[in-house]
């Protein structure tokens, strides 16, 4: 007997469960969670640098590396005064949250108040898996170009903030901002955007605070 | 590269709703895919042959049906496809744009065969 039946389940309802667990997780020790993305070399690791180098001495900073381009980021983030694992992704393009829910395992919560993830470079892949932090942070970069926002709708979509990095090269790339602004506006009303230089000794400010 | 762990959710999701029924086959899937949501159907099939493999869905079908991404502007009502070039109305270039359709990404529905009660 042939028959049909009703479903209607995300597909990626199972990794959803998963990341709940990871913020229950989370606020059972008090501890705040944010999820970085970018393309490869954006400044994923040199936002968490400087993030750690920042709040050391007021927070204890846990860091979740998974990030295949390099092998050193989190020994980066260690150097600049945060706890840090790396997850074995086995070659995949993004993190999930049983990968988190296995790091968070290597790390003594109890000790930590601030959770940072290094999630894999890449603008496709990420946004579809919640980890279960906090916050998903997007680090976008001049050099990568005006139309990102267009051609990724699905990761500006899904961020709350948004770091618009190496600010510095406007003078030499051309990028228009307007446009730029415009795609994120409307794939993210109110978006939550930072402009920074984050080489050498690092600036942020908040975009509607620039003349740009 | 995301389409094996695609596949696995997608595996897992319909061999547990089919056991639930009593199926003793899936003969087909139909998953919904949203043009924002970048999955690739393709390498999705490649994978089902290797993962499902001795299980109760192993012949299945599987059915994607693609929904474009649909916008819609705030202040004329103009509805209109996503445009890779610009996200303003086409009718009054306004940049009050909501995003009513392209994010799904669900299984929708399957194909089961199962073997009549038997009478007593
Ligand atoms: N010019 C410029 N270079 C930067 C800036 N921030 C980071 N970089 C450089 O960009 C490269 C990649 O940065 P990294 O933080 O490793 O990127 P990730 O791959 O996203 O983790 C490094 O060589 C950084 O020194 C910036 O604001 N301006
Ligand atoms: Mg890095
Ligand atoms: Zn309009």
């Amino acid at each position: 007997m042939a028959k049909n039946i009703p479903v209607v389940q995300k597909v990626l309802s199972g990794n959803d469960e998963i990341a709940a667990q990871n913020r229950q997780l989370l606020d059972d020790y008090g501890v705040y969670g944010i999820n970085m993305m970018a393309s490869p070399g954006a400044g994923k690791t040199s936002l968490i640098e400087k993030t750690v180098q920042y709040l050391r001495n007021s927070l204890n900073i846990g860091m979740i590396n998974g990030d295949i381009a390099t092998t050193f980021d989190a020994e980066r983030a260690q150097k600049a005064g945060a706890v840090a694992v790396a997850v074995n992704t086995g070659g995949n393009c993004h993190l999930e949250a049983h990968m988190i829910r296995d790091a968070l395992a290597e790390l003594d919560l109890s000790e930590i108040d601030l959770l940072i993830v290094e999630n894999i470079g890449n603008l496709v892949c990420p946004a579809g898996w919640t980890l279960g932090t906090h916050k998903n942070v997007l680090v976008a970069s001049i050099p990568e170009g005006d139309d990102k926002p267009y051609k990724y709708p699905g990761m500006y979509r899904g961020v709350d903030v948004l770091v618009i990095n190496k600010i510095d090269l406007l003078l030499y790339i051309p990028f228009d901002m307007n446009r730029f602004k415009q795609g994120v506006e409307i794939l993210n009303p109110g978006l939550a955007t930072f402009v920074s230089i984050l080489s050498d000794g690092g600036r942020v400010a908040r975009l509607d605070s620039m003349d740009m | 590269m995301h389409e094996l762990s695609i596949t696995q959710n997608i595996l897992d999701i319909t061999i547990r709703e089919a056991e639930k029924a009593g199926a003793d086959e899936i003969t087909a899937i139909y998953i919904v895919i949203g043009e924002l949501s970048n999955y690739v159907d393709d390498a999705i099939n490649h994978y089902w042959h290797l993962l499902g493999e001795g299980t109760i869905a192993q012949n299945a079908t599987l059915h994607f049906e693609r929904v474009p991404a649909r916008l819609k502007c705030a202040d004329c009502g103009t509805e209109f496809r996503l445009n890779p070039d610009s996200y303003l109305c086409p009718e009054c270039e306004s940049a009050r744009i909501e995003i009513v359709a392209g994010e799904e990404f669900y299984i929708d529905s399957l194909d089961i065969e199962k073997s009549d009660p038997v009478e007593v």
